[in-house]
């Protein structure tokens, strides 16, 4: 669940990136991000089901949903990231303008 | 248990040779500057592609790790490192998961690369052939 919840993110930050009209956002960070630990999650899966066989496939209602949360807190987390990023470079220059907006 | 730390290593070592290379570009720039751009992607870039995906996934790897109570915040770090067993069986894991884990991601890397450098090097005539396609 964990794995799929982070692909799907990962195919939404390409398509974003794709579709993008300009550089300003870095989304290309975010792809990484989410494409990397997606690779990761699979070489994990992959082990997985050498070890559980066609039970991989069957988790417990319990375990999914622990896994589904898990993949959301993932996702929340790489966009974290990302934001952050995103205001310490500025690259728009909005985070400076706003700084050293003198008040009326 | 601790298999990000495979990947954490490589990002580590490639995102110090992506610093001297881009040094080295710079330099190299600035004793060519005035002969004719050549177009392709320059080697510090696509390092820098390789360490997002191998920093970002290790993140995310270890929140997982947290997530799961395999690492914690006090020393050693890891749970497994407080019995031989479980060390052992750490090791082990990142001897063939966490291996496994930076091999893939190195290489679908490579395979990226090799695709960024067609599709610069294609016309862009070309290009506008497969958007019509």
């Amino acid at each position: 669940m964990t794995l799929l919840i982070t692909v799907f993110a990962a195919v939404i930050a390409t398509v974003k990136w794709y579709t993008r009209k300009d550089d300003s956002m870095k989304l290309g960070i975010l792809c990484f991000l989410y494409w990397g630990a997606s690779i990761m999650w699979f070489v994990d899966a992959i082990f997985e089901y050498v070890e559980l066989q066609a039970e991989y496939f069957t988790p417990a209602l319990e375990d999914m949903a622990n896994d589904a949360f898990l993949g959301l807190s993932v996702v929340a987390l790489g966009l974290v990231i990302w934001i952050v990023r995103l205001l310490v470079t500025d690259p728009r220059g909005a985070v400076r303008a706003a700084l050293t907006k003198k008040e009326a | 248990m601790a298999c990000f730390l495979v990947s954490v290593t490589e990002a580590v070592v490639v995102t110090a040779a992506e610093k001297a290379e881009e040094k080295r570009e710079h330099s190299a720039a600035a004793t060519v500057e005035g002969k004719e751009a050549q177009v392709s992607i320059p080697l510090s870039r696509k390092l820098k592609w390789l360490t997002w995906m191998l920093w970002g996934g290790a993140v995310l790897l270890a929140f997982e790790h947290i997530w799961h109570g395999e690492v914690v915040m006090w020393f050693p770090f890891l749970t497994a490192m407080s019995d031989p067993a479980d060390m052992a069986e750490m090791f082990h894991e990142m001897a063939t998961v966490g291996v496994c884990m930076a091999v893939l991601v190195t290489a679908v890397w490579a395979v990226m690369c090799k695709v960024a450098d067609s599709i610069v090097k294609r016309p862009a005539a070309e290009n506008k052939q497969h958007a019509a396609a």
